[in-house]
Protein backbone atom coordinates (compact mmCIF):
# COMPACT_ATOMS: atom_id res chain seq x y z
CA UNK A 1 0.00 0.00 0.00
CA UNK A 2 2.28 2.82 -1.12
CA UNK A 3 1.36 6.47 -0.74
CA UNK A 4 0.96 8.13 -4.09
CA UNK A 5 0.54 11.78 -4.99
CA UNK A 6 -1.78 12.72 -7.81
CA UNK A 7 -1.16 16.06 -9.41
CA UNK A 8 -2.26 18.08 -12.42
CA UNK A 9 0.66 19.36 -14.50
CA UNK A 10 0.52 23.15 -14.68
CA UNK A 11 1.66 23.34 -18.29
CA UNK A 12 0.19 20.32 -20.01
CA UNK A 13 -2.84 19.71 -17.81
CA UNK A 14 -1.91 16.01 -17.68
CA UNK A 15 -2.60 14.02 -14.56
CA UNK A 16 0.53 12.50 -13.05
CA UNK A 17 0.94 9.89 -10.37
CA UNK A 18 4.01 10.02 -8.15
CA UNK A 19 5.02 7.05 -6.04
CA UNK A 20 7.26 8.43 -3.31
CA UNK A 21 8.66 5.08 -2.25
CA UNK A 22 9.84 4.20 -5.75
CA UNK A 23 10.61 7.82 -6.60
CA UNK A 24 8.67 7.27 -9.79
CA UNK A 25 6.62 9.81 -11.68
CA UNK A 26 4.34 8.73 -14.50
CA UNK A 27 1.56 10.22 -16.58
CA UNK A 28 -1.89 8.79 -15.94
CA UNK A 29 -3.44 7.48 -19.15
CA UNK A 30 -6.86 6.57 -17.81
CA UNK A 31 -8.94 6.71 -14.62
CA UNK A 32 -11.71 4.25 -13.97
CA UNK A 33 -14.13 6.72 -12.33
CA UNK A 34 -13.84 10.39 -13.20
CA UNK A 35 -17.20 12.01 -12.63
CA UNK A 36 -18.78 14.51 -10.23
CA UNK A 37 -19.99 11.90 -7.75
CA UNK A 38 -17.28 9.26 -8.03
CA UNK A 39 -13.54 9.60 -8.51
CA UNK A 40 -10.80 7.01 -8.31
CA UNK A 41 -10.62 3.30 -9.04
CA UNK A 42 -7.98 1.99 -11.35
CA UNK A 43 -5.28 4.36 -12.63
CA UNK A 44 -3.40 3.22 -15.73
CA UNK A 45 0.06 4.71 -16.18
CA UNK A 46 2.11 5.46 -19.27
CA UNK A 47 4.71 2.83 -18.39
CA UNK A 48 2.08 0.08 -18.47
CA UNK A 49 1.58 -0.41 -14.73
CA UNK A 50 -1.64 0.38 -12.92
CA UNK A 51 -2.69 1.26 -9.38
CA UNK A 52 -6.00 1.09 -7.56
CA UNK A 53 -7.24 3.85 -5.30
CA UNK A 54 -10.50 3.48 -3.35
CA UNK A 55 -13.04 5.70 -5.13
CA UNK A 56 -13.86 9.03 -3.49
CA UNK A 57 -17.33 10.61 -3.42
CA UNK A 58 -16.20 13.73 -5.30
CA UNK A 59 -13.16 14.79 -7.33
CA UNK A 60 -10.59 16.03 -4.78
CA UNK A 61 -8.57 19.22 -4.84
CA UNK A 62 -5.24 18.33 -6.44
CA UNK A 63 -2.49 17.62 -5.56
CA UNK A 64 -3.54 14.97 -3.08
CA UNK A 65 -1.70 12.10 -1.38
CA UNK A 66 -3.66 8.86 -1.16
CA UNK A 67 -3.04 5.22 -0.41
CA UNK A 68 -2.90 3.04 -3.48
CA UNK A 69 -2.81 -0.68 -4.19
CA UNK A 70 -1.08 -2.28 -7.10
CA UNK A 71 -3.88 -3.27 -9.48
CA UNK B 1 26.35 14.80 -39.86
CA UNK B 2 22.81 13.51 -39.95
CA UNK B 3 22.11 10.90 -37.36
CA UNK B 4 19.81 8.03 -38.12
CA UNK B 5 18.33 5.52 -35.78
CA UNK B 6 19.90 2.41 -37.27
CA UNK B 7 23.40 3.88 -37.03
CA UNK B 8 22.87 4.79 -33.37
CA UNK B 9 21.49 1.35 -32.58
CA UNK B 10 24.39 -0.30 -34.39
CA UNK B 11 26.81 1.79 -32.36
CA UNK B 12 25.20 0.71 -29.09
CA UNK B 13 25.31 -2.92 -30.22
CA UNK B 14 28.97 -2.62 -31.17
CA UNK B 15 30.02 -1.02 -27.90
CA UNK B 16 28.11 -3.50 -25.74
CA UNK B 17 29.56 -6.48 -27.54
CA UNK B 18 32.50 -6.87 -25.16
CA UNK B 19 30.32 -7.38 -22.08
CA UNK B 20 29.33 -10.80 -20.75
CA UNK B 21 25.81 -11.77 -21.83
CA UNK B 22 24.13 -10.86 -18.55
CA UNK B 23 25.81 -7.48 -18.25
CA UNK B 24 25.06 -6.75 -21.88
CA UNK B 25 21.39 -7.50 -21.39
CA UNK B 26 21.27 -5.16 -18.41
CA UNK B 27 23.17 -2.31 -20.06
CA UNK B 28 21.10 -2.48 -23.27
CA UNK B 29 18.13 -1.14 -21.32
CA UNK B 30 20.08 1.99 -20.34
CA UNK B 31 21.17 3.00 -23.84
CA UNK B 32 18.90 4.08 -26.67
CA UNK B 33 18.44 6.35 -29.61
CA UNK B 34 16.09 9.23 -28.99
CA UNK B 35 12.51 9.20 -30.20
CA UNK B 36 10.93 12.66 -29.99
CA UNK B 37 7.43 11.22 -30.38
CA UNK B 38 7.71 8.84 -27.41
CA UNK B 39 5.38 9.41 -24.47
CA UNK B 40 7.39 7.21 -22.15
CA UNK B 41 11.05 7.13 -21.24
CA UNK B 42 13.20 5.42 -23.87
CA UNK B 43 15.71 4.08 -21.33
CA UNK B 44 15.57 2.39 -17.96
CA UNK B 45 16.93 4.60 -15.20
CA UNK B 46 17.50 4.84 -11.46
CA UNK B 47 18.79 1.30 -11.19
CA UNK B 48 21.79 -0.08 -9.35
CA UNK B 49 25.01 0.18 -11.36
CA UNK B 50 26.62 -3.07 -12.47
CA UNK B 51 29.31 -4.32 -10.11
CA UNK B 52 32.73 -4.05 -11.69
CA UNK B 53 32.11 -1.16 -14.04
CA UNK B 54 33.29 2.39 -13.50
CA UNK B 55 30.47 4.91 -13.23
CA UNK B 56 30.37 8.52 -12.19
CA UNK B 57 27.71 8.25 -9.51
CA UNK B 58 27.81 9.60 -5.99
CA UNK B 59 26.20 8.38 -2.78
CA UNK B 60 23.26 9.50 -0.65
CA UNK B 61 25.61 11.50 1.58
CA UNK B 62 26.86 13.37 -1.50
CA UNK B 63 23.27 14.14 -2.44
CA UNK B 64 22.37 15.46 0.98
CA UNK B 65 25.50 17.14 2.31
CA UNK B 66 27.02 18.11 -1.03
CA UNK B 67 23.93 19.18 -2.90
CA UNK B 68 20.91 20.09 -0.83
CA UNK B 69 22.13 20.97 2.67
CA UNK B 70 25.73 22.02 2.05
CA UNK B 71 25.07 25.36 0.33
CA UNK B 72 22.90 26.66 3.19
CA UNK B 73 25.50 29.05 4.44
CA UNK B 74 24.43 30.03 7.93
CA UNK B 75 24.10 26.49 9.22
CA UNK B 76 26.90 24.18 10.26
CA UNK B 77 26.74 20.84 8.49
CA UNK B 78 28.51 18.21 10.56
CA UNK B 79 29.76 15.22 8.57
CA UNK B 80 29.03 12.64 11.24
CA UNK B 81 31.43 9.73 10.85
CA UNK B 82 35.02 9.26 9.70
CA UNK B 83 36.86 12.29 8.44
CA UNK B 84 37.27 11.45 4.74
CA UNK B 85 33.75 11.90 3.34
CA UNK B 86 33.63 15.52 4.44
CA UNK B 87 37.21 16.48 3.77
CA UNK B 88 37.46 15.12 0.24
CA UNK B 89 34.20 16.76 -0.81
CA UNK B 90 34.89 20.05 0.93
CA UNK B 91 34.30 23.21 -1.13
CA UNK B 92 34.51 21.24 -4.38
CA UNK B 93 31.19 22.38 -5.73
CA UNK B 94 31.88 26.12 -5.74
CA UNK B 95 28.57 27.18 -4.19
CA UNK B 96 29.32 30.86 -3.85
CA UNK B 97 27.97 32.84 -0.92
CA UNK B 98 28.30 36.21 0.75
CA UNK B 99 29.29 36.47 4.38
CA UNK B 100 32.36 36.04 6.51
CA UNK B 101 33.48 32.43 6.54
CA UNK B 102 33.85 31.13 10.07
CA UNK B 103 31.80 33.95 11.57
CA UNK B 104 28.34 34.00 10.03
CA UNK B 105 28.81 31.76 6.99
CA UNK B 106 30.29 28.28 6.93
CA UNK B 107 29.98 27.09 3.35
CA UNK B 108 33.56 26.15 2.55
CA UNK B 109 34.46 24.82 6.00
CA UNK B 110 34.50 21.16 6.93
CA UNK B 111 33.01 20.04 10.23
CA UNK B 112 33.34 16.40 11.15
CA UNK B 113 33.01 14.17 14.17
CA UNK B 114 36.12 12.25 13.00
CA UNK B 115 35.01 8.75 14.10
CA UNK B 116 37.70 6.56 15.64
CA UNK B 117 37.55 2.88 16.50
CA UNK B 118 36.16 3.56 19.99
CA UNK B 119 33.27 5.57 18.51
CA UNK B 120 32.33 2.61 16.35
CA UNK B 121 32.56 0.24 19.35
CA UNK B 122 30.89 2.41 21.99
CA UNK B 123 28.70 4.61 19.76
CA UNK B 124 29.20 8.24 18.76
CA UNK B 125 26.21 9.91 20.41
CA UNK B 126 28.19 11.39 23.31
CA UNK B 127 30.73 12.75 20.89
CA UNK B 128 27.98 14.29 18.81
CA UNK B 129 26.53 16.01 21.86
CA UNK B 130 29.89 17.48 22.76
CA UNK B 131 30.36 18.63 19.15
CA UNK B 132 27.11 20.57 19.36
CA UNK B 133 28.37 22.30 22.53
CA UNK B 134 31.69 23.03 20.90
CA UNK B 135 30.02 24.55 17.84
CA UNK B 136 27.81 26.68 20.06
CA UNK B 137 30.89 28.04 21.87
CA UNK B 138 33.09 28.60 18.82
CA UNK B 139 30.49 29.72 16.28
CA UNK B 140 27.67 31.44 18.16
CA UNK B 141 26.31 33.05 14.97
CA UNK B 142 25.45 29.73 13.34
CA UNK B 143 21.68 29.63 12.92
CA UNK B 144 21.41 25.88 13.11
CA UNK B 145 23.18 22.56 12.73
CA UNK B 146 22.56 19.66 10.41
CA UNK B 147 23.94 16.20 11.15
CA UNK B 148 24.88 14.45 7.91
CA UNK B 149 25.29 10.74 8.63
CA UNK B 150 28.06 8.81 6.98
CA UNK B 151 27.85 5.03 6.48
CA UNK B 152 29.13 3.84 9.93
CA UNK B 153 26.47 5.82 11.81
CA UNK B 154 23.74 3.78 10.14
CA UNK B 155 25.64 0.53 10.55
CA UNK B 156 26.14 0.87 14.30
CA UNK B 157 22.65 2.34 14.81
CA UNK B 158 23.41 5.59 16.62
CA UNK B 159 20.33 7.54 17.67
CA UNK B 160 21.20 10.91 16.16
CA UNK B 161 17.54 12.00 16.25
CA UNK B 162 17.53 11.81 20.06
CA UNK B 163 20.75 13.81 20.35
CA UNK B 164 19.38 16.40 17.90
CA UNK B 165 16.19 16.72 19.91
CA UNK B 166 17.73 17.14 23.36
CA UNK B 167 20.61 19.36 22.26
CA UNK B 168 18.31 21.44 20.04
CA UNK B 169 16.14 22.23 23.06
CA UNK B 170 19.21 23.00 25.13
CA UNK B 171 20.77 25.52 22.74
CA UNK B 172 17.45 26.75 21.29
CA UNK B 173 18.45 26.24 17.66
CA UNK B 174 17.30 24.03 14.81
CA UNK B 175 19.27 20.78 14.72
CA UNK B 176 18.45 18.54 11.79
CA UNK B 177 19.45 14.86 11.89
CA UNK B 178 19.79 13.59 8.32
CA UNK B 179 19.86 9.83 7.75
CA UNK B 180 21.77 10.08 4.48
CA UNK B 181 24.19 7.17 4.96
CA UNK B 182 26.03 6.52 1.73
CA UNK B 183 24.82 2.97 1.29
CA UNK B 184 21.20 4.06 0.89
CA UNK B 185 19.78 3.98 -2.62
CA UNK B 186 21.55 3.54 -5.93
CA UNK B 187 22.94 7.05 -6.38
CA UNK B 188 22.95 10.55 -4.88
CA UNK B 189 19.33 10.86 -5.96
CA UNK B 190 18.02 9.21 -2.80
CA UNK B 191 20.18 11.59 -0.78
CA UNK B 192 18.32 14.51 -2.36
CA UNK B 193 15.03 12.88 -1.40
CA UNK B 194 16.12 12.22 2.19
CA UNK B 195 17.43 15.78 2.53
CA UNK B 196 14.18 17.21 1.17
CA UNK B 197 12.21 15.15 3.65
CA UNK B 198 14.30 16.47 6.54
CA UNK B 199 13.80 20.04 5.34
CA UNK B 200 10.08 19.31 5.40
CA UNK B 201 10.08 17.68 8.84
CA UNK B 202 12.56 19.84 10.73
CA UNK B 203 12.61 23.23 8.99
CA UNK B 204 9.16 23.84 7.54
CA UNK B 205 7.33 22.01 10.34
CA UNK B 206 9.52 23.66 12.95
CA UNK B 207 8.90 27.11 11.46
CA UNK B 208 5.15 26.63 11.68
CA UNK B 209 5.28 27.47 15.42
CA UNK B 210 7.52 30.50 14.90
CA UNK B 211 5.91 33.87 14.34
CA UNK B 212 6.00 35.05 10.72
CA UNK B 213 7.65 38.45 10.68
CA UNK B 214 7.89 38.86 6.93
CA UNK B 215 5.67 41.28 5.04
CA UNK B 216 3.95 39.24 2.35
CA UNK B 217 3.68 40.79 -1.12
CA UNK B 218 1.88 39.77 -4.30
CA UNK B 219 5.07 39.09 -6.27
CA UNK B 220 6.94 36.90 -3.79
CA UNK B 221 8.75 33.96 -5.34
CA UNK B 222 11.37 31.46 -4.22
CA UNK B 223 14.24 30.17 -6.32
CA UNK B 224 14.44 26.43 -5.64
CA UNK B 225 17.19 24.06 -6.71
CA UNK B 226 19.70 26.66 -7.81
CA UNK B 227 22.97 25.96 -6.03
CA UNK B 228 24.74 29.16 -7.00
CA UNK B 229 27.60 27.38 -8.73
CA UNK B 230 30.02 30.09 -9.71
CA UNK B 231 27.29 32.63 -8.89
CA UNK B 232 24.49 31.11 -11.00
CA UNK B 233 21.69 31.94 -8.59
CA UNK B 234 22.76 35.58 -8.49
CA UNK B 235 22.62 35.98 -12.26
CA UNK B 236 19.18 34.34 -12.22
CA UNK B 237 17.95 36.41 -9.31
CA UNK B 238 18.90 39.65 -11.05
CA UNK B 239 16.59 38.81 -13.98
CA UNK B 240 13.68 37.88 -11.73
CA UNK B 241 14.07 41.09 -9.76
CA UNK B 242 14.26 43.15 -12.92
CA UNK B 243 10.92 41.82 -14.11
CA UNK B 244 9.46 42.98 -10.81
CA UNK B 245 9.40 39.83 -8.70
CA UNK B 246 10.50 39.72 -5.10
CA UNK B 247 12.86 36.82 -4.50
CA UNK B 248 12.21 35.79 -0.91
CA UNK B 249 14.54 32.85 -0.69
CA UNK B 250 17.22 30.94 -2.51
CA UNK B 251 17.27 27.16 -2.10
CA UNK B 252 19.90 26.42 -1.37
CA UNK B 253 22.80 28.28 -3.03
CA UNK B 254 23.67 31.33 -0.89
CA UNK B 255 20.57 30.43 1.14
CA UNK B 256 19.94 30.78 4.86
CA UNK B 257 17.78 28.98 7.37
CA UNK B 258 15.37 31.92 7.82
CA UNK B 259 14.94 32.03 4.03
CA UNK B 260 13.86 28.40 4.02
CA UNK B 261 11.47 29.07 6.88
CA UNK B 262 9.91 31.98 4.98
CA UNK B 263 9.24 30.02 1.82
CA UNK B 264 5.75 28.70 2.70
CA UNK B 265 4.42 32.27 2.31
CA UNK B 266 5.54 32.82 -1.31
CA UNK B 267 3.19 32.92 -4.29
CA UNK B 268 5.21 30.74 -6.65
CA UNK B 269 8.10 28.32 -6.35
CA UNK B 270 10.50 28.48 -9.28
CA UNK B 271 12.34 25.20 -9.69
CA UNK B 272 15.63 25.01 -11.44
CA UNK B 273 16.95 21.58 -10.53
CA UNK B 274 13.85 19.44 -10.68
CA UNK B 275 15.64 16.22 -9.80
CA UNK B 276 16.94 17.35 -6.43
CA UNK B 277 14.16 19.64 -5.18
CA UNK B 278 10.86 18.45 -6.69
CA UNK B 279 10.07 16.62 -3.44
CA UNK B 280 9.85 19.72 -1.30
CA UNK B 281 7.95 21.57 -4.04
CA UNK B 282 5.37 18.81 -4.17
CA UNK B 283 5.02 19.01 -0.40
CA UNK B 284 4.60 22.79 -0.45
CA UNK B 285 2.03 22.54 -3.24
CA UNK B 286 -0.05 20.05 -1.31
CA UNK B 287 0.29 21.58 2.13
CA UNK B 288 0.48 25.33 1.48
CA UNK B 289 -1.06 25.47 -2.01
CA UNK B 290 2.01 27.04 -3.61
CA UNK B 291 2.19 26.25 -7.33
CA UNK B 292 5.57 25.49 -8.82
CA UNK B 293 7.10 25.88 -12.20
CA UNK B 294 10.26 24.61 -13.83
CA UNK B 295 12.38 27.16 -15.63
CA UNK B 296 15.57 27.21 -17.65
CA UNK B 297 17.95 30.15 -17.82
CA UNK B 298 20.65 28.69 -20.08
CA UNK B 299 21.03 30.64 -23.32
CA UNK B 300 18.98 33.60 -24.58
CA UNK B 301 16.27 31.53 -26.31
CA UNK B 302 15.44 29.58 -23.15
CA UNK B 303 15.86 32.68 -20.96
CA UNK B 304 13.27 34.57 -22.97
CA UNK B 305 10.95 31.59 -23.02
CA UNK B 306 11.27 31.11 -19.25
CA UNK B 307 10.87 34.78 -18.37
CA UNK B 308 7.68 34.93 -20.44
CA UNK B 309 6.42 31.74 -18.84
CA UNK B 310 7.11 33.05 -15.33
CA UNK B 311 5.58 36.46 -16.14
CA UNK B 312 2.45 34.81 -17.53
CA UNK B 313 1.77 33.53 -14.03
CA UNK B 314 1.54 37.11 -12.71
CA UNK B 315 -0.36 40.23 -13.82
CA UNK B 316 0.19 42.58 -16.75
CA UNK B 317 2.67 44.89 -15.02
CA UNK B 318 5.07 41.97 -14.64
CA UNK B 319 4.43 40.80 -18.19
CA UNK B 320 5.14 44.28 -19.56
CA UNK B 321 8.32 44.52 -17.50
CA UNK B 322 9.42 41.10 -18.71
CA UNK B 323 9.11 42.24 -22.32
CA UNK B 324 11.12 45.37 -21.46
CA UNK B 325 13.84 43.31 -19.84
CA UNK B 326 13.95 40.88 -22.77
CA UNK B 327 14.25 43.76 -25.25
CA UNK B 328 16.96 45.40 -23.16
CA UNK B 329 19.08 42.25 -22.93
CA UNK B 330 18.66 41.55 -26.64
CA UNK B 331 21.15 44.35 -27.24
CA UNK B 332 23.56 42.58 -24.93
CA UNK B 333 23.36 39.02 -26.24
CA UNK B 334 23.02 39.59 -29.99
CA UNK B 335 26.61 40.79 -30.41
CA UNK B 336 27.78 37.75 -28.42
CA UNK B 337 26.02 35.33 -30.74
CA UNK B 338 27.33 37.33 -33.70
CA UNK B 339 30.87 37.05 -32.41
CA UNK B 340 30.97 33.39 -31.35
CA UNK B 341 28.50 31.68 -33.67
CA UNK B 342 30.79 31.72 -36.72
CA UNK B 343 33.54 30.18 -34.59
CA UNK B 344 31.35 27.44 -33.12
CA UNK B 345 28.75 26.76 -35.81
CA UNK B 346 28.09 23.11 -36.55
CA UNK B 347 30.31 21.72 -33.80
CA UNK B 348 29.11 18.50 -32.20
CA UNK B 349 28.74 18.20 -28.44
CA UNK B 350 28.39 15.18 -26.18
CA UNK B 351 27.10 15.70 -22.67
CA UNK B 352 27.15 13.47 -19.63
CA UNK B 353 26.23 15.27 -16.46
CA UNK B 354 23.73 15.00 -13.62
CA UNK B 355 20.61 16.75 -12.41
CA UNK B 356 19.15 19.09 -14.98
CA UNK B 357 22.05 19.96 -17.27
CA UNK B 358 21.86 17.19 -19.87
CA UNK B 359 18.65 18.81 -21.10
CA UNK B 360 18.84 22.39 -19.86
CA UNK B 361 22.12 23.47 -21.44
CA UNK B 362 21.10 22.20 -24.88
CA UNK B 363 19.37 25.51 -25.65
CA UNK B 364 22.53 27.47 -24.92
CA UNK B 365 24.60 25.28 -27.27
CA UNK B 366 21.98 25.56 -29.99
CA UNK B 367 21.97 29.35 -29.67
CA UNK B 368 25.64 29.18 -30.63
CA UNK B 369 24.86 26.96 -33.61
CA UNK B 370 26.20 23.80 -32.00
CA UNK B 371 24.60 20.40 -32.16
CA UNK B 372 24.02 17.83 -29.41
CA UNK B 373 24.97 14.33 -30.58
CA UNK B 374 24.66 12.49 -27.29
CA UNK B 375 23.37 13.21 -23.82
CA UNK B 376 22.81 11.33 -20.60
CA UNK B 377 22.34 11.58 -16.88
CA UNK B 378 24.21 10.03 -14.00
CA UNK B 379 21.24 9.60 -11.70
CA UNK B 380 18.07 10.67 -13.50
CA UNK B 381 14.65 9.07 -13.24
CA UNK B 382 12.20 8.23 -16.00
CA UNK B 383 10.57 11.69 -15.99
CA UNK B 384 13.90 13.34 -16.77
CA UNK B 385 14.29 11.24 -19.89
CA UNK B 386 10.72 11.99 -20.97
CA UNK B 387 11.54 15.69 -20.71
CA UNK B 388 14.83 15.23 -22.56
CA UNK B 389 13.20 13.49 -25.52
CA UNK B 390 11.67 16.71 -26.82
CA UNK B 391 14.87 18.72 -26.37
CA UNK B 392 17.18 16.69 -28.59
CA UNK B 393 16.84 15.55 -32.18
CA UNK B 394 15.51 12.18 -33.24
CA UNK B 395 17.99 9.29 -33.06
CA UNK B 396 20.41 11.18 -30.79
CA UNK B 397 22.29 8.79 -28.54
CA UNK B 398 20.88 8.70 -25.00
CA UNK B 399 22.81 6.97 -22.23
CA UNK B 400 21.85 6.44 -18.60
CA UNK B 401 24.48 5.89 -15.90
CA UNK B 402 27.03 5.32 -18.65
CA UNK B 403 30.20 3.44 -17.75
CA UNK B 404 33.68 4.81 -18.38
CA UNK B 405 34.26 2.23 -21.07
CA UNK B 406 31.04 2.95 -22.95
CA UNK B 407 31.51 6.72 -22.91
CA UNK B 408 35.03 6.43 -24.28
CA UNK B 409 33.90 4.09 -27.04
CA UNK B 410 31.01 6.36 -27.96
CA UNK B 411 33.36 9.31 -28.15
CA UNK B 412 35.77 7.35 -30.35
CA UNK B 413 33.07 6.54 -32.88
CA UNK B 414 30.97 9.70 -32.78
CA UNK B 415 34.06 11.95 -32.70
CA UNK B 416 32.41 14.95 -31.03
CA UNK B 417 34.11 18.35 -31.15
CA UNK B 418 33.42 18.95 -27.48
CA UNK B 419 32.53 16.84 -24.48
CA UNK B 420 30.90 18.22 -21.36
CA UNK B 421 31.07 15.90 -18.35
CA UNK B 422 32.67 15.67 -14.92
CA UNK B 423 36.22 15.90 -13.66
CA UNK B 424 36.62 12.12 -13.69
CA UNK B 425 36.18 12.16 -17.46
CA UNK B 426 38.06 15.37 -18.11
CA UNK B 427 41.65 14.20 -18.39
CA UNK B 428 40.80 10.99 -20.25
CA UNK B 429 39.16 12.89 -23.06
CA UNK B 430 41.72 15.65 -23.12
CA UNK B 431 44.42 13.01 -23.56
CA UNK B 432 42.34 11.53 -26.38
CA UNK B 433 42.60 14.97 -27.99
CA UNK B 434 38.98 15.97 -27.55
CA UNK B 435 38.22 19.44 -26.18
CA UNK B 436 36.49 19.09 -22.83
CA UNK B 437 34.51 21.25 -20.42
CA UNK B 438 33.82 20.13 -16.87
CA UNK B 439 30.10 20.90 -16.74
CA UNK B 440 29.43 20.12 -13.07
CA UNK B 441 30.89 23.31 -11.72
CA UNK B 442 31.57 25.05 -15.03
CA UNK B 443 35.27 24.17 -15.11
CA UNK B 444 36.09 26.73 -12.42
CA UNK B 445 34.32 29.45 -14.42
CA UNK B 446 30.72 30.69 -14.38
CA UNK B 447 28.08 31.81 -13.83
CA UNK B 448 26.31 30.37 -16.88
CA UNK B 449 22.73 31.27 -15.97
CA UNK B 450 20.89 34.23 -17.43
CA UNK B 451 21.94 36.63 -20.16
CA UNK B 452 25.03 37.68 -18.24
CA UNK B 453 26.05 34.07 -17.81
CA UNK B 454 25.54 33.32 -21.50
CA UNK B 455 28.37 35.71 -22.38
CA UNK B 456 30.71 33.72 -20.15
CA UNK B 457 29.38 30.43 -21.48
CA UNK B 458 30.01 31.45 -25.10
CA UNK B 459 33.50 32.68 -24.29
CA UNK B 460 34.36 29.47 -22.41
CA UNK B 461 33.16 27.19 -25.19
CA UNK B 462 35.12 29.17 -27.79
CA UNK B 463 38.20 29.25 -25.57
CA UNK B 464 38.10 25.45 -25.20
CA UNK B 465 37.14 24.44 -28.72
CA UNK B 466 39.35 26.83 -30.64
CA UNK B 467 42.32 26.50 -28.34
CA UNK B 468 45.52 26.21 -30.43
CA UNK B 469 46.71 23.31 -28.28
CA UNK B 470 44.49 20.82 -30.12
CA UNK B 471 46.69 21.10 -33.25
CA UNK B 472 49.80 20.34 -31.23
CA UNK B 473 48.91 16.81 -30.22
CA UNK B 474 51.27 15.21 -32.72
CA UNK B 475 54.97 15.98 -32.26
CA UNK B 476 56.37 18.01 -35.19
CA UNK B 477 58.79 15.23 -36.24
CA UNK B 478 55.98 12.67 -36.23
CA UNK B 479 53.76 14.63 -38.53
CA UNK B 480 53.25 13.27 -42.04
CA UNK B 481 54.27 15.48 -44.93
CA UNK B 482 50.71 16.42 -45.81
CA UNK B 483 50.04 17.74 -42.33
CA UNK B 484 53.25 19.73 -42.29
CA UNK B 485 52.45 21.17 -45.70
CA UNK B 486 48.94 22.07 -44.69
CA UNK B 487 50.30 23.96 -41.71
CA UNK B 488 52.72 26.08 -43.72
CA UNK B 489 50.17 26.76 -46.44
Amino acid sequence: MPSVMIRKETETGNLTLYIAKKDLEETVTSIEFDSEDRWGGQFDLADGSSYYIDPLDAPPKLPITLRAKRA
Amino acid sequence: MTIDKSATDALIEEVLDVYPAKAKKDRTKHLASNDTEATKSCVTSNRKSLPGVMTARGCAYAGSKGVVWGPIKDMIHVSHGPVGCGQYSRAGRRNYYTGTTGVNAFGTMNFTSDFQERDIVFGGDKKLASIVDEIETLFPLAQGISIQSECPVGLIGDDIEAVAKTKGKEIGKTIVPVRCEGFRGVSQSLGHHIANDTVRDYVLEGAADKEQKREVGPYDVAIIGDYNIGGDAWSSRILLEQIGLNVVSQWSGDGTLPELENTPSVKLNLIHCYRSMNYISRHMEEKYGIPWMEYNLFGPTKCEESLRKIAAFFDETIQAKAEEVIAEYKKQWEPIVEKYKPRLQGKKVMLYVGGLRPRHVIGAYEDLGMEIVGTGYEFAHNDDYVKTATEVKDATLIYDDVTGFELEKFAEVIKPDLIGAGVKEKYIFQKMGIPFRQMHSWDYSGPYHGFDGFAIFARDMDMTLNNPCWDKLTAPWKKTEDEALAETA
